[in-house]
């Protein structure tokens, strides 16, 4: 589903990714952990080109861009088309209700007919457990309430890969519960998901894979029951130190 | 000489019978100018201003630089000469060249211009401060540049703008009495024609102030109802 070849980034001088390289199959869960600085974000955002890599390729489903030759803007779309993403902060439409910001893919960029859209959404946030907050503004949410509407609002747009950039990280920990729940949800449906995240248990409950990052290079993947109790490299066995 | 001179004035009915009059006979055609001419000059010159300000606001956060270099001189230039200034230009010195525009256009021409100017400061300073998270959500989701600007970047710029962007249109509905110098029969003008028959110029210029004051009363009033409006989701 996912094929990453190695991936560059690179701000002015700094060299934020160095030769990433990643294959995700289809339905599978894939966990990345690092500590901040580590680049993981960073590869997280490539995937949907918020940020444009210097080089390498990305390939998510028909879909790849080539880094190394000059892309055009035109194509950024299709690559986000098949991606959805979650974000830290939520990034809530604010002037929106919870059942615009879901329908708002739908309607402006696929085009689809509005009362479609609407019943869609509703049954998405009912999904997230949000249908009894249909009409709500996003300040008038919790935290929590407003990453559920996050995750249906990318849904939405029937995205072939979920990507979370660390969605439980803003949240007071009484509502972690509830987002995980979610996500769990959605895994067990078959969503091909790269989640960026410090929640140890959600990797070891979810992942088949979890990837460790430091300083722009994969230091280690593995299935999360060895990485995390038999860690092969010395600099995942100090990161995992440093969590207990 | 001043109490003498007032005294002078309350000492006479008739000149007071005639004020009276004279209000009441130019009210009419003050309020006709100021609604006809004075009101529909501004809010059209707004409405075309706007859209040149959203224009030359996106121009200076393109980051092309002959874009970003147009901007700035035309906003230099707008901002650094007196309006009237600009309208003479338009009307009587236009046509030295051979273009010859309407009064009632190059009042059009000069206002929308100036508030394009004054306001793309305000819609640039509005649009960067929508957080930058917003672009991101609005791309994430598939949409262009455009449609995340239409959607949900100006949207949300717009209920930061309405209070600066309120005062711009008020200065405006004021300002458009400068139309007056190139012959716009509006309030002002027809002010200063019933003051040329009548030689009471201090009742009419109170009565011309007085007019544009209610306008303006009633205008903040709306902007009230409009920041409250736009202030319900947050």
């Amino acid at each position: 589903m996912i094929a990453i070849i190695d991936l560059h980034k690179q701000f002015h001088q700094l060299q934020v990714l160095k030769g990433i390289s990643l294959r995700v199959a289809k339905g599978k869960v894939v966990v990345i952990i690092g500590p901040s600085g580590s680049g993981k974000t960073t590869l997280l955002r490539c995937l949907n080109v918020l940020e444009i890599p210097t080089s390498g390729a990305v390939q998510i489903g028909e879909v790849k861009l080539d880094f190394s030759k000059k892309v055009a803007r035109s194509q950024l779309p299709l690559l986000r088309k098949q991606t959805g993403m979650v974000f830290q902060n939520y990034n809530l439409f604010p002037h929106m209700t919870a059942l615009e910001n879901v329908m708002e893919g739908p309607v402006t960029v696929k085009k689809e007919n509005r009362e479609a859209a609407r019943a869609k959404a509703s049954t998405l946030l009912s999904k997230v457990g949000l249908g009894d907050k249909l009409d709500h503004y996003p300040a008038q949410l919790s935290g929590g309430q407003q990453q559920r509407v996050g995750i249906a609002r990318a849904l939405a747009m029937d995205p072939k890969v979920m990507l979370f950039d660390e969605p439980t990280s803003a949240l007071d920990p009484e509502l972690v519960g509830e987002v995980l729940k979610v996500m769990k949800e959605l895994a067990l449906e078959g969503m091909t998901m790269v989640v960026v995240t410090h929640e140890m248990s959600f990797a070891r409950d979810v992942a088949d894979e979890v990837i460790f990052m430091d300083q722009g290079v994969i230091v280690e993947h593995g299935h999360p029951e060895q990485l995390f109790t038999q860690p092969r490299e010395e600099r995942t066995r100090q990161f995992l130190q440093h969590l207990k | 000489m001043v109490q003498m001179s007032l005294s002078n004035f309350f000492a006479n009915p008739e000149r007071l019978d005639r004020w009276i009059t004279i209000a009441q006979s130019s009210f009419l055609p003050l309020v006709k100018g100021a609604l006809l001419y004075s009101l529909t000059l501004a809010i059209v010159s707004f409405f075309i201003g706007l859209i040149l300000a959203i224009l030359t606001a996106l121009a200076r956060i393109s980051g092309i630089k002959p874009l970003v270099a147009i901007a700035r001189v035309y906003v230099s230039i707008i901002r650094g000469t007196p309006l009237l200034v600009q309208l003479f230009i338009i009307f009587y010195g236009l046509p030295s060249i051979g273009v010859m525009i309407d009064p009632i256009p190059s009042a059009i021409i000069g206002f929308s211009l100036s508030v394009g100017a004054y306001s793309s400061e305000v819609v640039r300073a509005a649009i960067l401060s929508i957080p930058k998270g917003q672009w991101e959500a609005s791309y994430s989701i598939g949409m262009t540049y455009r449609q995340a600007l239409q959607r949900v970047i100006l949207p949300q710029a717009a209920r930061v703008s309405v209070p600066p962007l309120s005062n711009s249109f008020i200065s405006l509905v004021k300002d458009t009495s400068l139309a007056a110098a190139i012959l716009v029969p509006e309030m002002f003008r027809k002010a200063q024609e019933i003051v040329a028959s009548t030689y009471e110029p201090l009742l009419l210029y109170i009565e011309a102030a007085l007019i544009y004051w209610v306008i303006c009363f009633v205008l903040s009033i709306i902007q009230d109802r409009l920041e409250n409006r736009l202030d319900r989701y947050v």
